[in-house]
């Protein structure tokens, strides 16, 4: 229509260039003549956010990788309402349990490019405290070690427990947030909404700048369910004690 | 003078009175066939949980994440927030002590058993016409559901709304207690589609326009859902979601699936798929279909916006085109045909071509996946654009896809695109 309505302005060698534009395919592929019956496909709502090799993106947490359990558990704190997203909400809302499950295995078997490093400002005494609670934890406040349960490395364990390692600062700023506002959730017991309560801002930033600041380990699988001692240091809804 | 204020005073309590009084006593009686319509027997109560998830009960008398019919959802009207009840068994919280009359009183007279009237957001204006033998089947299937201890929260509607007498008022004006009528010129299928979409299916609730008061136009004209800020189309316009020439197995199909070779459902309409609709029978919906074909078509607004052009108008689409094909082309192709059922047509797509524009800006702004069904488990998804796009942006690339291919839809502008990307999803 527009460029009927152009036709009479346009010179002959732009009009020949014209069609030679419209002739190439200038915008890339058009779609598929068969739909591809792939995950990759059905997901693509998920992708266009959360699969960008765009290093740190603090609204858009990397799910590649993450253990499947941990994705499905977020996924139906979502719809249930225990995180609080809005749009992601509306996008789990009216999808079959089984469904989401799948969702979740299929981009806890992705693997992205690691994030760039978060290169930090703030004073070694600062990165010190950050260390120490996330590699021993701190009696007096109660809290212990990040690694206790996220394991070593940090990457997670199977089958629910995240890994941390590669969290852009703001986002796990973000999470504590979250948590001590009550506005994140988990299955009861909701032990970081336990621990993000005894922990003060300060401490807050010198776990994410300690973790933002070191890079994601060569192999970032989750470490198996066995790596870590069982009970829990605190008790997990989330990630619940295996039943004998 | 001061006489003459009082006589004109007294004079208008006795009409409000008067009009109060003969409002009140609204209410119809039809008594229960026989003890045993709302005995807890399996026959009973499986009827009861198939007539619940046609009206889509648990729809609103389920806060998210909570526990089934235990109520406690918000439900944001324009006069205030209204707390869904508790419709467990609980004795203290529920529906526990109410007899099978008391529920009978509820859904046919919006009575509560203690008399009070009941708002129409719970739509008594549609579950009115339910029969007694289905209302008894219902309080059968509530009755023997795990007792849920929950108390009410109480509405938090605004002065004169959350005023009994005001609420008296509306109804005299607005409801009439009365039983489904049959139609005898009609089909016995005809008759049982009409007695689902306007009674239990409450569909007027969306698919009709309301007035200030909040009261449902007749007919399923469609409108703007209040609050929601999703449009509701009409089902009698074959402008917008008039089912008149499509085939009755492609709207069983959408209305059981949630999609279909001609539409897919989105926005709220996902919700009444995928917790109501897939639910029902085959010949229900096949019943349900029959009568909205029915529904007599209304000619479509001509609108004088449409026909705008000139070069601003193609500077637009222009620009439009390119974020199509940077955006929308790889599932719904240069021909705007799309995949169906995955990827809708837009070419002849009525929910892009409508007077109202807001659904197709909504699903650019927020992208999302169609219901996931027992017919359709693993639905595919479209991508959220809000965080791509400016408003300029998604107003460009829905003025051309309301444009190209065939479709002849006025152009959208970067303000009402703004409005709706601050409307709350929830």
């Amino acid at each position: 229509m527009f460029l009927l309505a152009l036709l009479p302005r346009l010179t002959s060698p732009m009009l020949a260039l014209a069609f030679a534009c419209a002739a190439l395919p200038a915008f890339g592929a058009d779609r598929p003549a068969v739909l591809p019956d792939t995950m990759a496909q059905r997901v693509i709502a998920c992708t266009s956010c959360h699969a960008k090799n765009q290093g740190a993106d603090a609204f858009f947490p990397r799910i590649s990788g993450k253990p499947a359990g941990y994705l499905y558990n977020q996924l139906i704190n979502f719809r249930d309402g225990r995180r609080q997203s809005p749009l992601m909400t509306y996008m789990v809302e009216h999808l079959p349990d089984a469904y989401l499950r799948e969702i979740a295995e299929h981009f806890s078997n992705q693997h992205l490019e690691p994030p760039p490093v978060q290169p930090t400002s703030v004073s070694q005494a600062v990165l010190e405290r950050g260390k120490l609670l996330v590699t021993r934890g701190d009696k007096a406040i109660g809290v212990p070690a990040c690694v206790a349960c996220h394991g070593e490395r940090l990457t997670g364990v199977a089958p629910a427990i995240p890994g941390l390692a590669g969290l852009p600062r703001d986002y796990v700023n973000a999470q504590f947030g979250a948590w001590k506002n009550n506005t994140r959730r988990a299955r009861a017991p909701d032990c970081m909404a336990d621990i993000a309560s005894r922990l003060s801002l300060d401490d807050v930033a010198a776990i994410s700048h300690w973790i933002g600041a070191r890079a994601l380990p060569a192999d970032p699988a989750p470490a198996a369910a066995a790596a870590i001692t069982r009970p829990l240091p605190l008790a997990c809804g989330s990630a619940p004690e295996p039943s004998r | 003078m001061k006489k003459k204020f009082f006589i004109c005073f007294a004079a208008l309590a006795a009409t409000v009175l008067v009009v109060v009084v003969s409002a009140w006593p609204r209410e119809q009686f039809v008594a229960s066939a026989s003890k045993a319509a709302t005995a807890p027997t399996p026959d009973n109560i499986a009827r009861g949980a198939y007539l619940a998830l046609a009206g889509n009960c648990m729809g609103c008398h389920t806060a998210r994440g909570g526990p089934a019919y235990a109520g406690g959802r918000a439900m944001a009207t324009p006069f205030g927030a209204l707390y869904v009840p508790n419709i467990t068994p609980d004795r203290a919280t529920g529906i526990g002590a109410w007899s099978a009359d008391d529920f009978w009183r509820a859904l046919h007279n919006g009575k509560s058993r203690d008399g009070r009237l009941l708002y129409p957001a719970f739509p008594y204006t549609n579950y009115t016409t339910v029969t007694r033998a289905d209302a008894d089947a219902l309080y059968a299937f509530l009755h023997n559901l795990p007792a849920v201890r929950q108390a009410n929260t109480p509405h938090a509607l605004r002065f004169p709304y959350n005023q009994q007498a005001a609420l008296a008022g509306w109804r005299l004006l607005y409801f009439k207690p009365g039983v489904f009528a049959p139609n005898r010129a009609e089909s016995l299928v005809w008759n049982r589609g009409a007695y689902l979409v306007e009674g239990l299916g409450h569909c007027s609730a969306c698919h009709s326009s309301r007035n200030a008061a909040g009261a449902v136009a007749a007919g399923l004209g469609g409108g703007l859902i209040p609050t929601s800020g999703w449009y509701a189309p009409s089902l009698e316009s074959d402008a917008e979601a008039g089912l008149g020439s499509w085939a009755v197995p492609h709207i069983v199909q959408l209305l059981k699936t949630g999609v279909s070779p001609r539409s897919t459902v989105s926005g709220p309409m996902a919700e009444v798929v995928a917790r109501s609709l897939q639910h029902m029978s085959e010949t229900d919906l096949a019943a349900m279909a029959s009568y909205l074909k029915s529904l007599p078509p209304t000619s479509a607004e001509t609108d004088e916006k449409a026909k705008a052009t000139g070069p601003h108008i193609d500077q637009v689409l222009a620009h439009g085109k390119q974020l199509y094909a940077a955006h929308c082309l790889d599932c719904h192709g240069a021909d705007g045909r799309g995949l169906a059922p995955a990827y809708p047509a837009l070419a002849g797509n009525r929910a892009v071509t409508m007077k109202q524009s807001v659904n197709a800006v909504r699903i650019v702004l927020n992208g999302g996946f169609a219901p996931g069904t027992a017919g359709n488990p693993r639905p595919y998804g479209m991508p959220p654009y809000s965080h791509l796009m400016n408003d300029a942006e998604v107003a460009a690339v829905v003025t051309y896809v309301r444009a190209s291919w065939g479709n002849g839809a006025p152009p959208v502008n970067a303000s009402e695109v703004n409005r709706y990307r601050s409307t709350p999803l929830d």
